[in-house]
């Protein structure tokens, strides 16, 4: 590609309100950096993910904040800049494509050239249709190209004009994973050169995993963990999230003491006497936390074990046994109630039945401290 | 023979000058958030539902030497606005507003929003992104606006009567010559015309059906269809 490399970084805090009188508002209120390279917005539909692109993108002015790509002020409400979208060098791909449909690959690509020269349009559109290997659809209207090759041509089309930031808004749901791979393949080789922050919206954990970098994951218009995919994926924060991420289990506890050294800290269960021990968190002494723990990571034992590693365990009955497909979901009493998953096999080695006295064994890092 | 080159004089000054003001028109009530535009829309479609008497009258009254047109006219050109052909366009153009209007709108809501946000984040103005998107995409609604203001210039009756009377080679458009030749009972002349009409006006509107049959449809509900 022509040119300047540029390292640079992507800012944005911003406030928006929308409220339909009578309807419930909706309230976006984050604080974003995106690094060169791909920063994955996750949330369910409605978090507001599409929301902040328009934001970024000038298509939606946010009630109050401020949008900083590299150098340059994109909007401040203080200052009273907004850029308009014309003028922000930011590059927008959306799950439509939005590919002009009266016009041929290659004049989709170029649209955004015309204040170039002939020679050096020509030039740039068949560099980037050689980078997206898409050059065989040059002449093609988007109605004659698959799902795949339009979301090529619209990665071109935007990427083309050398923007200083990308955003996309799923642009590969729908796709099947190969597909998908060979796409974002491209794209990072794209950007190896480039180095521009992408930011990348997607509602599906699948694609969270496959393109494994920074995650933010947005909630109800607010950010509610960042970091690597296991480490927002797994560990969520915030009880909703953990639910999407397949939590069954959520405890209330109080802190009673941190082992930073062990990092780990001791909590007591609510409505309980039992204690049990958890990764250290951001919490203190007599906090109340909220536990998530998967009904799949809890181990049933019909005797109290010992010689074990796991630290916490816990007496109770089972409550009720509920086979589905080849799960046993039993519902324990030990305490505070919990889900467990155990196969039918173990069920009848254990000959598992309600009332039956039991001993829940709980792993310290299955244990996930959620903000609540 | 001469009501009949008159007739298309007129329609034709008519569809060019609604080509032009119906088009930034129908761009701001496609595009405008304002809340008001419904306003707007309710008068740009009254010829639909105003009998051609009731808007002829009230044009008539601007245009006469007492209203307020007529008389700025009187100042400006030294001659008076009703009962000339300038003053039957002028009339033409209110009466046939909503017959260029509502295609364009119908066409250009039809426009997916997020090309234009495409347009405009690969660096487009509003102004650039309408000539190299929009209309490119509303051809058909465009050539709608076009033929019906044509043809329905064309057979207007009501309105050229109360504001341009009957003058021969003036304001003596077919319609009325039909009607002047059935008041004198020459019944073959007027079917000649009438026939020609009949003709005409069938293969104009073959012509609009057979371009877009979806435009075409919505331009007969009094109110622009919302394309969403």
């Amino acid at each position: 590609m022509a040119g300047e490399v540029l390292v640079e970084m992507l800012t944005a805090s911003l406030r928006l309100e929308r409220g339909d009188a009578g309807r419930q508002s909706f309230l976006l209120e984050v604080s974003l950096h995106a690094l060169p390279g791909i920063t994955i917005l996750f949330g369910p539909s409605g978090a507001g993910k599409s929301t902040l692109l328009d934001c970024i993108a000038g298509l939606t002015k946010p009630d109050w904040g401020r949008i900083v790509s590299g150098e340059e002020v994109l909007f401040d409400s203080d200052r009273g800049v907004n850029l308009p979208p014309q003028n922000r060098r930011i590059g927008y791909v959306f799950q439509s494509s939005a590919l002009f449909p009266h016009l041929s690959v290659e004049k989709n690509i170029a649209y955004g050239l015309t204040h170039f020269p002939q020679e050096q349009q020509s030039e740039r559109v068949t560099e980037i249709l050689q980078a997206f290997r898409i050059e065989d659809l040059r002449t093609r209207k988007p109605e004659e190209v698959s799902g795949g090759e339009k979301q090529r041509t619209a990665l071109a089309r935007s990427l083309v004009t050398l923007p200083h930031v990308l955003l996309l808004d799923e642009p590969l749901t729908g796709l099947d994973a190969e597909l998908k791979d060979s796409i974002v393949e491209d794209l990072r080789a794209w950007n190896s050169a480039q180095k521009i922050p992408i930011l990348y919206v997607t509602h599906s954990r699948d694609e969270v995993d496959a393109l494994g970098e920074r995650v933010v994951a947005l909630e109800r218009g607010r950010i509610i963990s960042e970091g690597t995919p296991g480490e927002v994926l797994n560990a969520p924060r915030r009880r909703r999230l953990a639910q999407a991420a397949g939590f069954e289990n959520f405890l209330n506890a109080i802190v009673l003491d941190l082992r930073e050294a062990d990092g780990v800290m001791r909590v007591r269960l609510a409505q309980s006497s039992s204690e049990i021990e958890i990764p250290l968190g951001y919490a203190s002494p007599g906090d109340h936390v909220r536990i998530a723990i998967r009904a799949g990571d809890i181990l049933l034992a019909t005797e109290r074990p010992r010689g074990l590693s796991a630290r916490n365990v816990l007496e109770g009955k089972i409550l009720s046994l509920e086979q589905r497909g080849a799960m046993v979901i039993a519902r324990v009493d030990c305490g505070v109630a919990l889900n467990v998953h155990v196969t039918p096999g173990a069920t009848r080695a254990l000959e598992l039945g309600v009332g039956k006295p039991i001993s829940i064994v709980l792993k310290t890092h299955s244990c996930h401290l959620v903000d609540d | 023979m001469e009501a009949l080159l008159l007739s298309i004089r007129l329609a034709l000054c008519v569809s060019a000058i609604l080509f032009v003001i119906g088009m930034p028109l129908a761009y701001w009530i496609a595009f405008s958030s304002w809340r008001g535009k419904f306003l707007m829309e309710s008068v740009i479609a009254l010829p639909l539902v105003l009998p051609p008497t009731v808007l002829g009258f009230y044009v008539l009254v601007a245009m006469g030497p007492h209203g307020p047109l007529g008389k700025l006219w009187q100042k400006t050109f030294g001659h008076g606005l009703a009962f000339t052909f300038t003053g039957v366009v002028l009339a033409s153009v209110l009466y046939s507003l909503p017959f260029a209007v509502q295609p364009l709108i119908a066409s250009f809501e039809s426009v997916d929003r997020k090309l234009l946000a495409a347009s405009f984040i690969l660096g487009a103005g509003r102004f650039s992104t309408f000539f190299r998107v929009v209309l490119p995409l509303s051809k058909a609604g465009v050539i709608t606006a076009l033929v019906l203001s044509f043809a329905h210039t064309l057979g207007e009756f009501g309105v050229v009567l109360m504001v341009g009377g009957n003058l021969p080679g003036v304001t003596r458009t077919v319609s009325i010559d039909i009607y002047d030749r059935v008041q004198s009972l020459e019944y073959a002349e007027a079917n000649r015309m009438a026939l020609l009409l009949l003709a005409f006006s069938f293969v104009v509107l073959s012509i609009v059906y057979g371009v877009n049959r979806k435009i075409a449809r919505r331009v007969w509900s009094p109110w622009p269809a919302k394309s969403s």
